[in-house]
C-alpha cells in the first residue's frame, strides 16, 4: 500500500511535459484524507456499533484549529513544525469529542444517533455565528507556508503535501488498526454484539463508548488538519451533515466488518466524486443510488462481498461461478445503460439545455424533446431490471451449490 | 480471593402494580452450594436480576459480605466478585468463541479501559483464555463466530464467561437447560471444579443435579420463600411437596 501511495503520482506524471499531474495528485491527497477520515468513523460505526452524524465536527475542528495555528505562525506566534500540525489538530478533535462524546455516548441506539445529529446542526450553527473563531460563511484562510518545516521543506507543490499526507494517513491507519487488537478496541466489538452482557464482565459500555469516542475523534481531526493543509481554507462545510453521511457513505459501501472496508470505500468514493462530477453533473445521483443498493442487496459492503467468497475460493469452486457472474453483466449494463439515460436526459431537459449545452450519451446526441429516447431508455431500464431477476435467480442457485457444505465466514 | 456470602433482606420487586418478588429474605453462606428451586414464573430469574443489578429492587437491602449491593449499577456489583449468568445466553456473538473468554477475563485481570496494550502479546491472559477454553470443551471450536454455536455449545460459553473472571460469588440460571444427558453431566462437573471454595448460588430444574450438588435448597414460589434447608430436610418438607414437589412426583 505505501509503495502504491509513494509511486502513485508518478505515475500520472506527464513526462513529455517535465509535469505532475495536478488532478490525480489533488485527488490522490484528497483520498489519503479521506481514508483517515472513514477509518476514523468506522471505530464508531463498524467497531462499536455507534451510528453518528457529527463526525465532520471534530473533523472540521482539527481543521479550523490548523488554520488559526498556521496564521499563528505568520504572525510569528507559533512554534510547531508543519508536519506535526495534524496531530496539533487531532489533539484539538480528541479535546472537542471528548465534551461531545460525554453527552452522546450516555444514550443507546436511536438516542444516541439523534444525539449526534443535533451536535452537528449545533456545529454548524456555531461555525456560522461566531465568526472570530470560525469566520463565518466564508470560513478561514490561511498560508501552509508560514509554518516552519523539519525537514525544510517548503510544501509549495502539492507533491509534497501529498507525501505529507501519506505519511500522517500511515500513521492513522496504523494507530487504529493497534487499536482494535486492544482491551477497548475488543471491548467495544464486545459492547456493540451485547451491550448488556459487557455490564456483567465488569465493564461500563458506556465508558467503553466514550473512550472509543474520544479517540475516534482524535483521528478525524488528523484527517481534518490535512485538509486545512492541503486547502489552505476551512468552511463551515468542514463540520457539517453532508460531510459526516459521506463519512458513512464511504465507511459503509466499503464495509464496516473489515478494516479494510473503510479505505476501499474512501478510495471509490472519492474517485467516484472527482471522475464522475467532470463527466455528469448528475453524479451525486449515482452515488445516491449506489448506497440505496449497497444497503439493500449488499449491507456488509465490497470487502463483505469478497469476504463470503473465502470459503468457495479454498474449496476451489470459485470457477463454477465464473458463467454466472457472466450472465450478471450483461443486464446489469442495460440497466445502467438505461437508468444513466434517463437521469441524464432529465438533467439536460431541466437544466442543461438553458445552460447552452449539448447533451452527449454515450457516444450519441438524443433529443430529449421526443417521445423516442425515453421510451427505449425506459424500456432498456425495465427490461434490463426483468432480466437482471432472472439471472440474479440462477446466480442464487449457483452460489447455494458452490456453498453446499461450507461454513460461512463469521465476522469479528 | 476469600468466598463471600449474600444476605437479602425483605427484597421486593414490583414491575408496575404486580409484585413479582414479595419479600424474600435468605441468607447463602461462604463457599456455600445454594440451590434455588419453584415453579416457572415463581419469580427466580427476577431475584438473579436484582442481585446481580439488571433491576432495581423497589424495597429491602442486598448485602455481599457487608456491602450494600442493592444500589449499585451491574459492572460494579460484578467487580466485587459477583458473576451471573443467563437464562436464555447472553454471548458476544459476533466475536469468536475465544474471544468471549477472553473479553471475560480482562476486567478481571486488570486491564480496564486499555488501548495500549496489545492482547495478542498477554501470554498470561491467553494461555487462561486457552485454558478455559478447553475446560468447557469448546477448543475444537476456538475460532468460530460464537454465535455460529450450537444451542449446547453456546450454554456451555455461558457458564465458561460467568466463571472466567474468577469471581468469588457466581449466580448460574439453569444452567443445563436444554442440554443432552452427557452435556449435563459434563458441564455439572465443570460447575463443581469451578466453584470449589466459592459461594454459588443457582437456579436449576434437574432435582437430580440440584439433590446432587447443592449444600443447601431455598424453594421459591410465587415471588417468597417456602422453605430453605438441606436436601434431606426439603425432601421431607410436606410445603414443599405439596407446591412443587408434589406435582413432579406424581
Ligand atoms: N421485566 C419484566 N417486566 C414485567 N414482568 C416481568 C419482567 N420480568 C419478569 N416478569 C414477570 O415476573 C414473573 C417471574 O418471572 P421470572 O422470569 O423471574 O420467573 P422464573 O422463576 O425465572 O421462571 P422460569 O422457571 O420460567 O425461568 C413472570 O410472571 C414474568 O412475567
Ligand atoms: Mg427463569
Amino acid at each position: 500500500m505505501v509503495v502504491i501511495g509513494l509511486v502513485l503520482p508518478w505515475l500520472f506524471r506527464d513526462y513529455a511535459h517535465a509535469r505532475d499531474n495536478g488532478f490525480m495528485i489533488a485527488m490522490f491527497s484528497q483520498m489519503g484524507m479521506m481514508i483517515t477520515f472513514a477509518l476514523s468513523y468506522n471505530m464508531l460505526m463498524g467497531e462499536a456499533g455507534l451510528l453518528s452524524f457529527c463526525h465532520a465536527v471534530f473533523f472540521g475542528f482539527g481543521g479550523y484549529c490548523v488554520a488559526h495555528f498556521l496564521n499563528a505562525a505568520g504572525d510569528g506566534g507559533f512554534f510547531l513544525p508543519l508536519e506535526l500540525l495534524p496531530l496539533a489538530a487531532g489533539l484539538c478533535g480528541l479535546g472537542l469529542a471528548v465534551v461531545f462524546g460525554a453527552m452522546a455516548t450516555k444514550q443507546r441506539t436511536t438516542a444516541f444517533a439523534m444525539i449526534t445529529f443535533g451536535i452537528g446542526e449545533l456545529a454548524v450553527t456555531a461555525a456560522i455565528m461566531f465568526k472570530h473563531f470560525f469566520g463565518g460563511e466564508s470560513g478561514i484562510t490561511t498560508d501552509r507556508t508560514n509554518a516552519w518545516s523539519l525537514f525544510g521543506v517548503n510544501y509549495g507543490h502539492g507533491l509534497q503535501v501529498y507525501y505529507l499526507i501519506i505519511v500522517w494517513t500511515l500513521l492513522a491507519a496504523l494507530g487504529m488498526y493497534y487499536l482494535r487488537g486492544t482491551p477497548l478496541g475488543r471491548m467495544a466489538n464486545a459492547c456493540r454484539d451485547n451491550y448488556e452482557r459487557a455490564q456483567f464482565v465488569g465493564y461500563d459500555p458506556r465508558m467503553v463508548r466514550f473512550i472509543q469516542f474520544a479517540l475516534s475523534g482524535l483521528f478525524a481531526g488528523i484527517a481534518g488538519g490535512l485538509y486545512c493543509i492541503t486547502y489552505e481554507i476551512v468552511t463551515y462545510d468542514a463540520v457539517a451533515a453532508p460531510l459526516s453521511g459521506n463519512a458513512l457513505l464511504m465507511a459503509f459501501i466499503g464495509g464496516v466488518g473489515s478494516f479494510s472496508g473503510p479505505v476501499i470505500g474512501a478510495i471509490l468514493i472519492t474517485a467516484l466524486q472527482s471522475g464522475l462530477s467532470l463527466m455528469s453533473s448528475s453524479w451525486i445521483v449515482y452515488v445516491g443510488v449506489l448506497f440505496i443498493a449497497m444497503v439493500t442487496f449488499a449491507p456488509t459492503g465490497i470487502t463483505g462481498i469478497l469476504r463470503a467468497h473465502t470459503p468457495i475460493v479454498r474449496s476451489g469452486r470459485l470457477r463454477a461461478l465464473a458463467l454466472p457472474y457472466a450472465r450478471l453483466l450483461l443486464p446489469c449494463l442495460l440497466v445502467l445503460a438505461g437508468f444513466v439515460g434517463l437521469v441524464e436526459m432529465l438533467s439536460f431537459a431541466t437544466i442543461g439545455a438553458s445552460e447552452g449545452k449539448t447533451l452527449n450519451l454515450f457516444g450519441l446526441t438524443p433529443d430529449v424533446y421526443a417521445v423516442g429516447p425515453w421510451l427505449i431508455a425506459a424500456a432498456a431500464l425495465l427490461v434490463g431490471i426483468a432480466w437482471l431477476r432472472l439471472e440474479a435467480r440462477r446466480f442464487q442457485a449457483a452460489w447455494d451449490a458452490a456453498m453446499a457444505g461450507l461454513a460461512p465466514v463469521g465476522g469479528r | 480471593m476469600k468466598a463471600p456470602s449474600l444476605h437479602l433482606n425483605d427484597v421486593r420487586k414490583s414491575f408496575g402494580a404486580t409484585e413479582i418478588i414479595r419479600g424474600v429474605t435468605l441468607d447463602i453462606a461462604a463457599g456455600e452450594r445454594h440451590a434455588l428451586i419453584g415453579p416457572n414464573g415463581a419469580g427466580k430469574t427476577t431475584l438473579f436480576n436484582l442481585i446481580s443489578g439488571r433491576f432495581e429492587v423497589t424495597s429491602g437491602t442486598i448485602r455481599l459480605d457487608d456491602t450494600r449491593i442493592d444500589t449499585l449499577p451491574p459492572h460494579r456489583i460484578n467487580r466485587l466478585g459477583l458473576s451471573r449468568s443467563f437464562q436464555i445466553t447472553s454471548i458476544f456473538h459476533r466475536l469468536s468463541v475465544f474471544e468471549n473468554l477472553r473479553c471475560s477475563l480482562l476486567w478481571s485481570r486488570g486491564y480496564r479501559y486499555s488501548f495500549w496494550h496489545s492482547l495478542g502479546r498477554q501470554s498470561a491472559l491467553n494461555e487462561e483464555a486457552e485454558r478455559l477454553l478447553e475446560e468447557i470443551n469448546l477448543a475444537g471450536r476456538r475460532d468460530v463466530q460464537a454465535g455460529l454455536l450450537s444451542y449446547a455449545e453456546q450454554r456451555a460459553l455461558e457458564i465458561g464467561m460467568t466463571v472466567a473472571g474468577g469471581a468469588a460469588a457466581i449466580l448460574l440460571d439453569e444452567p443445563t437447560a436444554g442440554m443432552s444427558n452427557t452435556e449435563t453431566e459434563q458441564a455439572i462437573a465443570l460447575i463443581r471444579r469451578v466453584t470449589e471454595g466459592r459461594t454459588l448460588l443457582m437456579v436449576e430444574h434437574d432435582m437430580r443435579v440440584v439433590f446432587d450438588l447443592a449444600d443447601t435448597i431455598t424453594v421459591l414460589v410465587y415471588g417468597q420463600v417456602i422453605a430453605s434447608g438441606s436436601p434431606v430436610e426439603i425432601r421431607a418438607s410436606r410445603a414443599v411437596q405439596e407446591a412443587y414437589l408434589g406435582a413432579e412426583a406424581a
